[in-house]
């Protein structure tokens, strides 16, 4: 974000290029600021975020392995899994969130470590890898919880997803799960952004015969793309379970979401091009599309296609404006 | 890695070249297995000729959609709407006949006619817009998903006896359907092997910049395969009116026939990539997938196991060409 500063001073006389999506994102928060003019007390905004971080934390994670060149269709299951997994292994024991939660983040980890092998050594199309992935998770999780899910989380699980930090200074409250939201999207902006990684997984997208050739370690730092896609999930399962209640389709059309976030943000799918900040303001933006077309009390369905015309027009746009700066 | 072969290239032309026959490997394991398991437990009754063609028909509208799918993962695209498409289809169909048989042909008509326009949008966003083709026929998927459960929320409409044939009927011990599914992928083969279009998507898949200066219209022939995809879906979905005597607006994404028919396609050795790969071998993925899911159902295994080694087995499939390639995938 800061690199904007400097490209307005090397090319005076041309407005700033700012990220469509902030704009996007301002001109639906204005829409409701209007609808409703509540929003605008930390009750409203606050819990609009809450709402939004699984969705943030899941682009924050997307946007590695997208940026890399690949897709994570596994990461719906993933959610799923962990809910679903939380719950058996918890058992209504509020002591047993220590060591489940910690259990859930390395299954995070692990899913995302054999996304990355399958990926790296078998030489599958990550598309159908992780879509291999999804259909095993999603079969596990009715395996395990054979079918019907039972139960509830602890309140210590759920600490996570529901509780807010009260009497902070100015906002009055701050969730939890908004702390959580900001401090993993700070990491892993600051390690896109800020650390040879995120350049490395930039150079591996972008063209990876070269970036082998320079001496990137093609195949650990895809890897650890898929691991930081799957930790993504894993948190974002473990901050959904505390919103609501345990069912085997929490997480699914999870997936969908998260890539279109992360597209909405300016990624380039097939890789080389993404950023953590945009792909969060682009599943704020996201949330912001659904959440006003839940004050003008539209159903379900149109959802769907407002959804579906806003992925095509964003790509289509940003297509549109690639070709015209010729880059 | 340079310690198994050396590979030279002119190897290449006269060897045993594992990508060729790897789609005929895996059905001849599958069927092997399908023995196997059938005389392991002692049900020899499955072996019949009656219950391999039951076996075949079950998954005749996931054939079908994997014929159309070919086409557009040749020319190095890929179509997710599919599913929603055949769901649309089907209601479409269904509602327009509504037990009449004087309007069977207006619905056939009417169907096709909205699988054009799909295929026809789809390929436009692809081609004209630039949109990455998974992006686009996402949308395009979750557009026509809205709209359908919009307008209906259970089984609407209903399909006249004399449609039913086109499901139930048999010609001799075959169903008729699946000479149907026989006679689309000859079809579909003679197009790919023998004319220019065929020639063109070909070229297309395999380097579109190239096929390009070599004269070839890319952006049509992308099109084109685009509407050949969506028309096949609309088959399948005609198909499974036909059979469930009426449309619901969950039959698509029940079957989960997007991205089953991409595995199937990939599974018979068409690369993801395109340019390389044919009908055959997708009819070959097709008869996989349903022997898997016989020999699941004769041993036994448990609905939700059966999901989890569904989606490891897709993955070894595609790993077992994949696995020996140098190139670096992501």
């Amino acid at each position: 974000m800061s690199d904007r500063t400097e490209t307005t001073h090397a090319r005076t006389r041309r407005l700033p290029q700012i990220n469509p999506v902030w704009l996007l994102l301002a001109a639906l928060v204005a829409g409701i600021i209007l609808m409703n003019p509540g929003f605008v007390e930390p009750t409203g905004y606050m819990n609009f975020l809450k709402r939004a971080a699984p969705l943030a934390i899941l682009a924050a994670g997307q946007v590695y392995v997208i940026t890399s060149g690949g897709f994570d269709l596994s990461v719906g299951s993933l959610i799923t899994l962990v809910v679903v997994g939380s719950s058996m292994l918890t058992n209504n024991d509020p002591a047993a969130t220590y060591w489940v939660i910690p259990l859930m983040l390395g299954m995070g980890l692990g899913v995302g470590v054999v996304n990355g092998l399958v990926v790296c050594f078998l030489r599958v199309p990550s598309l159908i890898a992780t879509l291999g992935m999804m259909i095993t998770l999603n079969g596990l999780a009715f395996l395990w919880s054979g079918g019907a899910p039972r139960g509830y989380l602890p309140d210590t699980y759920r600490f996570f997803g529901r509780e807010l930090v009260r009497d902070v200074p100015l906002v009055g409250f701050i969730p939890v799960s908004v702390i959580v939201l900001f401090v993993v999207v700070g990491i892993l902006a600051w390690l896109m952004h800020r650390t040879n990684l995120g350049r490395q997984v930039h150079a591996i997208g972008d063209n990876p015969v070269a970036a082998r050739l320079a001496g990137v370690a093609v195949n650990r730092v895809r890897i650890t793309a898929f691991m930081l896609s799957g930790l993504s999930a894993a948190i974002a399962g473990i901050l959904l379970g505390g919103f609501a209640g345990v069912s085997t389709d929490v997480g699914s059309g999870y997936e969908l979401q998260a890539i279109t976030a992360a597209v909405l943000g300016g990624a380039q799918l097939l890789g080389g091009r993404g950023s953590v900040f945009a792909a969060f303001g682009g599943a704020l933006a996201l949330t912001a599309i659904f959440t006003l077309l839940n004050f003008l009390g539209l159903p379900q369905p149109v959802r769907q296609v407002v959804q579906g015309l806003i992925l095509i027009a964003a790509v289509a746009l940003a297509m549109h404006r690639r070709k015209q700066t010729g880059t | 890695m340079s310690g198994s072969e050396g590979a030279p290239p002119h190897k290449t032309k006269s060897g045993f070249r594992l990508e060729r026959w790897a789609p005929l490997i895996l059905l001849g394991g599958a069927f092997a297995i399908y023995v196997g398991v059938v005389l392991a437990t002692g049900q020899a009754q499955y072996l019949t000729f009656d219950n391999l063609i039951a076996i075949l028909g079950r998954s005749i509208a996931l054939g079908i959609t994997a014929i159309g799918q070919t086409f557009v993962i040749l020319v190095a695209s890929i179509d997710l709407s599919v599913a929603s498409l055949i769901s649309a289809t089907a209601v479409l169909a269904s509602v327009i006949m509504d037990g009449s048989p004087a309007m069977i042909l207006p619905a056939v008509l009417a169907a096709v006619a909205l699988g054009g326009l799909v295929g026809l949008t789809n390929g436009l966003v692809v081609t004209g817009l630039g949109v990455n083709p998974l992006i686009a026929t996402l949308g395009m998927s979750l557009i026509i998903q809205g709209c359908l459960s919009a307008f209906v929320s259970n089984f609407a409409g209903s399909v006249p006896a004399e449609f039913q044939v086109f499901a139930y009927g048999r010609l001799g011990p075959f169903p008729l359907a699946l000479l149907f599914l026989l006679a689309l992928a000859c079809l579909a083969w003679i197009l790919l092997r023998f004319t220019k279009f065929g020639s063109d998507i070909y070229a297309v898949g395999g380097n579109e910049e190239a096929a390009r200066f070599a004269g070839i219209k890319t952006r049509r022939i992308v099109v084109l395969s685009h509407v050949i995809c969506s028309v096949c879906a609309v088959i399948a979905g005609l198909y499974l009116a036909s059979r469930l005597r009426s449309g619901a607006p969950w039959i698509g994404a029940d079957g989960v026939y997007d991205l089953e028919s991409i595995a199937v396609v990939v599974i018979g050795g068409t690369v993801l990539a395109g340019g390389r790969g044919g009908i055959w071998g997708t009819m070959a993925g097709m008869l996989i997938f349903s022997l898997i899911d016989s020999v699941f159902n004769v041993a036994g295994v448990d609905s939700f196991a059966k999901q989890v080694l569904r989606g490891i087995i897709i993955v070894a499939a595609v790993a077992f060409y994949a696995a020996r390639s140098k190139r670096i995938v992501a």
